[in-house]
């Protein structure tokens, strides 16, 4: 833990004259993503410089910043998501579980699975509910029976909040069901090929707050079995859903920390700026 | 410390100015209370006298109108960092500043207790001991207006004059009832007016203390202020 810790230091200088919140260090066991030195180029435009962060079970991880500071694509570096861009380019390390998710050996499907993805606007399949837990468990081969299926669809449904809602009509269409379930679907079909991680783009910016709130405590609840990454616009939802904060500007990473600390007491001036809503 | 700029959104500053500015008002109200009700002491005006303990139910007012509106900030416009401890310092600041009004009500109340010509030597000490408390709520709600985390600091070594000013007139006023017994009714009640005088000063430091925090997010380490010990009572 203390090598981690030093490690940590190493990479993101505390500013002088303030020591590093106590629990800013990830434990070893918990850490799961991590990254070291990254830079983004589409073509020759820089959208991230430098950024290294560390990602554990424990802590859900919020990113913040202003639109165009980088935040979602770093967010995509995650997952190897950016690849899909012809034009993008990432260098450094990202590690999962300690393995170069970059590395040319990497099943990038697989990883894909590991990491699991959830949008800004709900994307169900155009098929049953039910179908749009099992498909990335069948493509996987993660169920041996029609019953192990079954039993990965419940439990999948049931961690993302929905099973009560949706167990009497899972031959219903995905698309049927309203913003926040198809939402919480898109999150059960995530879990459902048991990912390592979770990282959500805006997931709640096109709910209302009863479903926000419900994707929120979801999130809550699923903190500690999987590594969740949230990008959000709306910081007191990165107030209410995270442990740890990361605020981006310009492709950089100014400020991480506790989410308690960075939104009641910032070390950076841009980071106050920003989350007090002031003329940077 | 520099002043932060404004806000994008216009009535979120002023909605704190209009905060700032009624924590401004209470406090220069708890001031001049002080001044006042010594005042009345030392030429035994009664009439400022009642003045004063009228005048601490608008005070009181103050401090309630100062919580709804930081609550209602709060609520409506979330602030965060500075503006949100800000907020709520400016509720504590309030919440002290009434027992502020309330130890120069108490200090008003005894000015009839006392003769038309009182002949007790250390009364004399006593509007230099209030001027310093005056000043440092003064100050201390300044500071507060202005986010400077350093004038708030100031005032609180102020404090160490306060507490010295309150051991030697305890030391006089006890003096004197040793020395003649028909002292002791009227120097008892200096004692107490001294007492409250020096808890005034307790509370600005404590003010002081929230204008930091408010100010820089962190809290400002002991420095190490003067003690009342002899009174044998805990001042902080």
């Amino acid at each position: 833990m203390n090598n981690v810790g030093k490690n940590m230091n190493d990479v993101i200088p505390s500013p002088v004259g303030r020591e590093a919140p106590k629990d800013s260090v990830i434990a070893q066991e918990t850490l799961k993503m991590k990254a070291r030195n990254v830079d983004v180029f589409y073509a020759d435009k820089q959208a991230i410089d430098d950024v290294s962060i560390d990602v554990g079970l424990e802590n859900v991880v919020a990113f913040i910043g202003p639109s165009g500071c980088g935040k979602s694509t770093f967010l995509r570096c995650l997952n190897r998501m950016n690849d899909t861009i012809p034009i993008a380019k990432v260098t450094g390390e990202i590690t999962l579980d300690g393995e170069d998710i970059y590395a040319s050996d990497m099943d990038v499907v697989q990883l894909r699975a590991r990491v699991g993805m959830v949008f800004q606007k709900p994307n169900p399949f155009p098929k049953s509910i039910f179908e749009n837990v099992a498909y990335g468990p069948r493509i996987h081969g993660l169920a041996a029976s029609k019953l192990d299926m079954d039993a990965i669809v419940e439990k999948s449904l049931r961690r993302a909040g929905l099973w009560e809602e949706v167990k009497d009509r899972l031959q219903d269409s995905g698309t049927a069901l309203s913003g926040g379930q198809q939402q919480r679907l898109c999150i059960a079909r995530a879990i459902a090929v048991d990912p390592e991680g979770i990282l959500m783009d805006e997931p709640c910016s096109a709910l209302d707050p009863i479903a926000t709130a419900k994707i929120e405590e979801l999130i809550h609840e699923l903190r500690g079995r999987y590594a969740i990454v949230i990008v959000t616009h709306n910081m007191q939802q990165a107030a209410r859903v995270s442990q740890r904060t990361a605020f981006f500007h310009l492709g950089t990473l100014v400020e991480y920390g506790d989410t308690s600390d960075l939104f009641t007491n910032p070390r950076e001036e841009r980071t106050k700026d920003y989350i007090t809503g002031r003329y940077g | 410390m520099p002043q932060s700029s404004d806000h994008i959104v216009k009535a979120f500053d002023e909605d704190i100015g209009e905060l700032r500015a009624l924590v401004s008002e209470m406090g220069g109200l708890a001031e001049r209370a002080i001044g006042d009700a010594l005042h009345a002491l030392t030429k035994h005006d009664l009439e400022t006298a009642t003045r004063v303990v009228e005048g601490d139910a608008r005070i009181d007012e103050l401090e309630i109108e100062i919580e709804r509106r930081a609550v209602q900030l709060i609520a409506l416009r979330a602030p965060m960092a500075d503006d949100l401890r800000e907020a709520v310092a400016a509720m504590k600041i309030a919440n002290v500043v009434e027992r502020i009004g309330d130890y120069a009500k108490n200090i008003a109340k005894r000015v009839p207790v006392f003769e038309d010509h009182v002949d007790i030597e250390p009364l004399s000490i006593l509007p230099a001991m209030a001027n310093i408390v005056a000043e440092m709520i003064h100050d201390v709600l300044d500071a507060f207006a202005a986010r400077d985390a350093e004038k708030a600091a100031a005032v609180i070594d102020r404090d160490r004059a306060v507490d010295d000013f309150y051991n030697s007139l305890f030391r006089a006023l006890l003096t004197f009832m040793m020395e003649n017994s028909h002292n002791i009714t009227q120097s008892t009640h200096l004692l107490f007016i001294a007492k409250n005088l020096e808890r005034v000063g307790d509370h600005a430091t404590n003010i002081a203390e929230m204008v930091y925090f408010a100010a820089t997010g962190e809290y400002l380490e002991d420095r190490g202020h003067g003690s009342d010990d002899v009174g044998g009572e805990e001042s902080r």
